[in-house]
């Protein structure tokens, strides 16, 4: 069963705002905390499994947090590197070093899909695009390091 | 070490109870005279009064019954909140409010909508409550739907009596039911 929203908030508030206080700091962080959970509660309802939450709010997280510092340096590169890959499964030390040459979004999609087996539906909810969307950036990755690892 | 204010807190939680994407939101109301209460709503209306409030199983009820985005947020709650507060105070005869009983058994709900008509200051018997929704002889099952009703108080099962006008039972305990037979003086 999926716990309600309440025990999910609780237990991952923190490390959610200790993660936009690194990328973001101060009140940029404060208001990407916000929003975070926001889309987390827009998507909720979708969930099909309660495995790998902490994975999914991270990502939501990292992605709002790429999205804000984007608007504010349009021209950055940093941004390619915020994408949140601080988890210590095994799945996703594997995976890891081969994405770190995708673009975000698709590396976002590869990760969560192959790395933690989460549904389309979540990692649409979680990058904030629709199903059909976070199928397309999955195999859009797949198809990218098939290429380069061919 | 942790950086995570009240006011950040507060400031999700009025925004999220804002947003309308809340399947059911839920605050506690300390120190009423029946104690703590759990209060819970739906866009519906009011869904839950719990008595002894064990928020993780409670909570865990409420996302079964309505959907897993649940959280404790005070303004949609406030309406029920100042209608409880006067009905304390004594100022306040019925409520207001609709009430949301999806979920439950066809059953339970014909019962409550009948015992959602028993009146203030008034009771009844679980044996005149069966005879009203169609089985006269049906007194214990209805005190099993009232054992469960969702939302007392605002559905009145502190109004359904013995029919040797004994108090018979309250999920609350006894001592809530006389407390709440006293304050609308239908004992004395």
């Amino acid at each position: 069963m999926i716990p309600p929203f309440e025990t999910f908030y609780d237990l991952h508030r923190e490390e959610v705002l200790r993660y936009l206080n690194s990328r973001l700091g101060g009140e940029r962080a404060e208001d990407a905390f916000q929003e975070t959970f926001l889309r987390a509660l827009r998507a909720y309802d979708r969930l099909e499994h309660a495995e790998h939450l902490r994975a999914w709010i991270l990502t939501i997280a990292s992605r709002i947090a790429i999205d804000d510092v984007r608007r504010r340096r349009p021209t950055d590169e940093l941004a390619e590197d915020a994408i949140w890959h601080e988890d210590a499964r095994p799945a996703f030390e594997e995976l890891a070093p081969l994405t770190d040459g995708l673009p975000p979004k698709e590396r976002a999609a590869v990760v969560l899909r192959y790395g933690y087996g989460l549904g389309y539906d979540e990692i649409g909810g979680a990058l904030e695009t629709s199903e059909a969307a976070a199928r397309q950036a999955a195999s859009a990755g797949v198809r990218r390091l098939r290429k380069e690892h061919a | 070490m942790t950086t995570f204010s009240p006011e950040l807190d507060a400031r999700f939680r009025a925004a999220a109870g804002a947003s309308g994407l809340l399947d059911a939101a839920f605050d506690v109301l300390p120190d009423t005279p029946l104690g703590d209460l759990l209060v819970g709503v739906t866009e519906h209306g009011v869904c839950r009064i719990h008595f002894d409030p064990d928020p993780e199983r409670e909570l865990e009820a409420l996302a079964r019954q309505f959907g897993p985005r649940v959280l404790r947020t005070a303004k949609p709650v406030e309406r029920v909140k100042s209608q409880l507060d006067e009905y304390f105070a004594g100022k306040r005869r019925g409520f207001e409010i609709d009430w949301d009983v999806r979920g439950l058994p066809a059953y339970n709900q014909r019962v409550l909508s009948e015992l959602a008509r028993v009146e203030y200051g008034s009771t009844t018997t679980y044996g005149s409550l069966a005879a009203l929704t169609g089985n006269p002889r049906a007194a214990r099952a209805v005190g099993t739907v009232m054992n469960r009703n969702p939302i007392p108080i605002v559905l009145p099962c502190h109004r359904v009596v013995g029919a040797n006008g004994k108090l018979t039972g309250y999920a609350g305990g006894l001592d809530r039911k006389e407390l709440l037979l006293r304050l609308e003086g239908a004992i004395l």
